[in-house]
């Protein structure tokens, strides 16, 4: 009944080999969980790939987002426990792209026994500089985005992507956009964007126990190249892997690289 | 086979120069070649790499990891770098703003990346001065021979004047918001000044009463009232003006205060409906004439009840409903619609009110609601089998059940009002 709920709530859906490990993709701030569709195909030849979508993005439940569940990352890492209950999943290989790698952070510190493996894509535990520690951001960076999102400006943009792609000739563009990749509501947009750029989750590394694997593009302008290395330092037997890619979403700018990285670490952990 | 274009640098293109003492074309015979064919020559001179470098727009070419390898002059002048500081240098989205580049990194990349180009997508720019540049980016993947991806062209348009119309059109927005809010308050307000503020309540009874209003930018004409009398005899009326808006307002706040009157000199509702008829058919030619149906009623304090007269003129029948559960209609058929004849027919009728019973006033609004998604309308039938259910019940509750109602019909494209008063079961009598 509850496992109902939860498929519902955050649009789960299964794809790969049924009776594969479970690998568990968790996308990031801005679209959905059609940003995995370039590795999924090459992940689910060994694997069961579990897809879905945070509250408040793509095809989840809108009207289950409540803005005091979803003010921290806690409230996201419990939904990931609770599809993982639920759903009766065992031994999940957890990959968390962006900020939804500190949800499989804080999810894994708090419910070790239900993960196998992390997988922390282009992960950042803070986007502001600190003394000794370089998120990519400064505050001024950071309060500038919060008040280009007050001012609407990003939700604006999101609001017109059906109307910039509206092209008579290839209709299926706007309806793909607007049915399913990148929809967001704004105002849910916003406040998922303070929640992404004003965490610190630094403290939280060091509480993982279980094997977990940081993947990052060689160049991304959101997650600097100092960030995975942090992140490796701070979590005990973990490795970094650098990939000769482009941008904060190596999945689809090197997907079978991606791919081919995260299904090493499945056939390991098995 | 189609031939290939004729390059603009190609020889002989020189040959064509324009002469500098062309003769000014208000001279030139009509026989003579036309000055956009001899101007013609003076395009074939516009250099390819100045038309590049000097467009009205900024070009832009970067490697796929965004690096800048190609900008045109234009683009660094909006921007206040020099070539150097930027080709091999910087990102594309090092030139965006914050928000921008977060923008770029999670909608406009992964987009780019699915469909190999992205059109007008509104980003900022932020300038080597710290200054910002709203413009529109549209870019394109241009894939080698072999259909892989090899650079991103962009071109991008100066938006300041786009997003300073942009922002108009916001504050109109907003300012259309704000002047809707501001009109159906008004409207509102102006609609409950028709209306009593709270309904009285006889000794021994209960009233209750409830306006619905279709439409929060029209105020409706629907208007009722319930009112003491000398001799403790109460007088009450439910009526519906035709039409909406302030001419219907203007008349129905005319009918309210003309029936209070008409009562107060004359206790006998046939006499105080012929009194409105007058009033209203006295500007029967005029364009703001309005006429309405009514129910007009006298409540007599009686042993052991009340005694109820109601005149009525074209106005769906009022319900009694007896507390021991049989409804009973009290239609004033043959009455005429009040307004529209010199001499108009007024029907009435007498019956009395036992403790527990129930007299249900309400306007046709109500019986013309939508039944749910089909065209047919609610209907008296359809709303007396839902009263009978009702029995016994009060005046309270009887509204109560009625508003309900009207939330679980579909459309309504009319006011309703409902009014109504109950006796209580342990009634004084008298």
């Amino acid at each position: 009944m509850r496992g109902m709920d939860v498929r519902a709530r955050n649009h789960v859906t299964f794809t790969g080999r049924e009776h594969g490990p479970v690998v568990m993709l968790a996308h990031g701030f801005g679209c959905d969980q059609n940003m995995w569709r370039l590795v999924t195909d090459t992940l689910g030849e060994q694997s069961r790939v579990l897809l879905f979508d945070h509250v408040g993005a793509g095809r989840s439940d809108l009207s289950a987002w409540d803005p005091d569940r979803y003010a921290t990352l806690d409230g996201y890492a419990r939904d990931v426990l609770e599809i993982c209950r639920d759903l009766d999943l065992q031994d999940v290989i957890y990959v968390g792209h962006s900020v939804s790698a500190m949800m499989g952070v804080l999810a894994a510190a708090e419910a070790p026994e239900l993960f196998a493996g992390l997988v922390l894509l282009a992960p950042s535990p803070s986007f502001i500089d600190d003394d000794g520690y370089r998120g990519g951001f400064s505050r001024d960076d950071i309060d500038e985005l919060l008040e280009s999102l007050d001012s609407n400006y990003l939700g604006w943009s999101a609001a017109m992507a059906p109307v910039i792609m509206g092209n008579p000739d290839r209709p299926e563009l706007g309806e793909e956009l607007t049915t399913s990749f990148c929809r967001t509501d704004p105002s849910i947009a916003k406040a998922f964007a303070k929640v992404t750029f004003l965490s610190d989750h630094r403290a939280d590394l060091p509480k993982v126990r279980v094997p977990t694997l940081i993947i990052q593009s060689a160049v991304d302008a959101i997650a600097p190249p100092e960030v995975g290395e942090y992140v490796r330092d701070r979590i005990a037997g973990s490795r970094l892997v650098t990939l000769a890619a482009t941008g904060h979403c190596p999945q689809l700018s090197a997907p079978q690289a991606t791919a081919q990285a995260i299904a090493a670490f499945v056939a390991e952990r098995r | 086979m189609n031939e290939p274009l004729p390059r603009l640098d190609a020889p002989g293109g020189t040959e064509r120069r324009v002469p500098e003492s062309r003769v000014p074309e208000s001279r030139v015979p009509e026989s003579r070649v036309p000055e956009h064919v001899t101007a013609f020559p003076a395009m074939l001179e516009d250099n390819i790499d100045d038309l590049y470098d000097s467009a009205p727009c900024g070009n832009v070419s970067t490697l796929l990891d965004g690096t800048i390898a190609k900008i045109n002059a234009t683009l660094l002048v909006w921007l206040g770098y020099t070539r150097d500081e930027v080709v091999g240098r910087k990102r594309f989205s090092d030139l965006l703003t914050v928000g921008g580049r977060l923008y770029h990194e999670t909608h406009f990349a992964p987009l780019l990346q699915m469909h190999g180009e992205v059109n007008g997508v509104a980003l900022e720019l932020k300038r080597a001065d710290g200054g910002r540049l709203p413009v529109l980016v549209t870019s394109v993947v241009k894939t080698g021979s072999d259909g892989q991806p090899m650079l991103i062209r962009s071109t991008i348009f100066d938006a300041r004047e786009r997003r300073a119309y942009e922002q108009e059109l916001l504050h109109a927005r907003r300012a259309a918001d704000a002047e809707r809010e501001r009109l159906r308050g008004l409207i509102g307000g102006l609609q409950r000044s028709l209306l009593p503020d709270v309904v009285p309540t006889p000794p021994g009874m209960q009233s209750s009463a409830y306006y619905h209003m279709a439409s929060a930018d029209r105020i409706g004409g629907d208007f009722y009232d319930l009112f003491p009398l000398p001799s403790g005899r109460w007088g009450f009326f439910l009526g519906d003006v035709c039409g909406k808006g302030l001419a219907a307002a203007a008349t129905t706040a005319a009918a309210r205060h003309t029936l209070r009157t008409a009562l107060a000199f004359n206790p006998d509702p046939a006499a105080a409906l012929t009194y409105l008829n007058n009033v209203l058919y006295q500007d029967h030619d005029s364009p703001s004439h309005r006429h309405c149906t009514v129910i007009l009623g006298t409540l007599t304090p009686a042993p052991g009840g009340c005694s109820i007269t109601i005149a009525g003129g074209g106005h769906p029948a009022p319900m009694l409903l007896r507390t021991g559960g049989t409804l009973e209609p009290q239609p004033t058929t043959g009455g005429t619609i009040i307004g529209i004849l010199p001499a108009p027919r007024i029907a009435t009728r007498t019956f009395d009110m036992t403790p527990g019973d129930t007299l249900i006033l309400y306007s046709d609004g109500l019986l013309e609601a939508h039944a749910g998604d089909r065209d047919e309308r609610y209907g008296e039938e359809a709303l007396q089998d839902f009263l009978v259910r009702l029995a016994p019940t009060s005046a309270a509750a009887a509204v109560t059940a009625l508003t309900e109602l009207l939330a679980t019909l579909g459309r309504l494209d009319d006011d309703v009002a409902l009014l109504a008063l109950s006796l209580d079961d342990t009634a004084p009598t008298g």
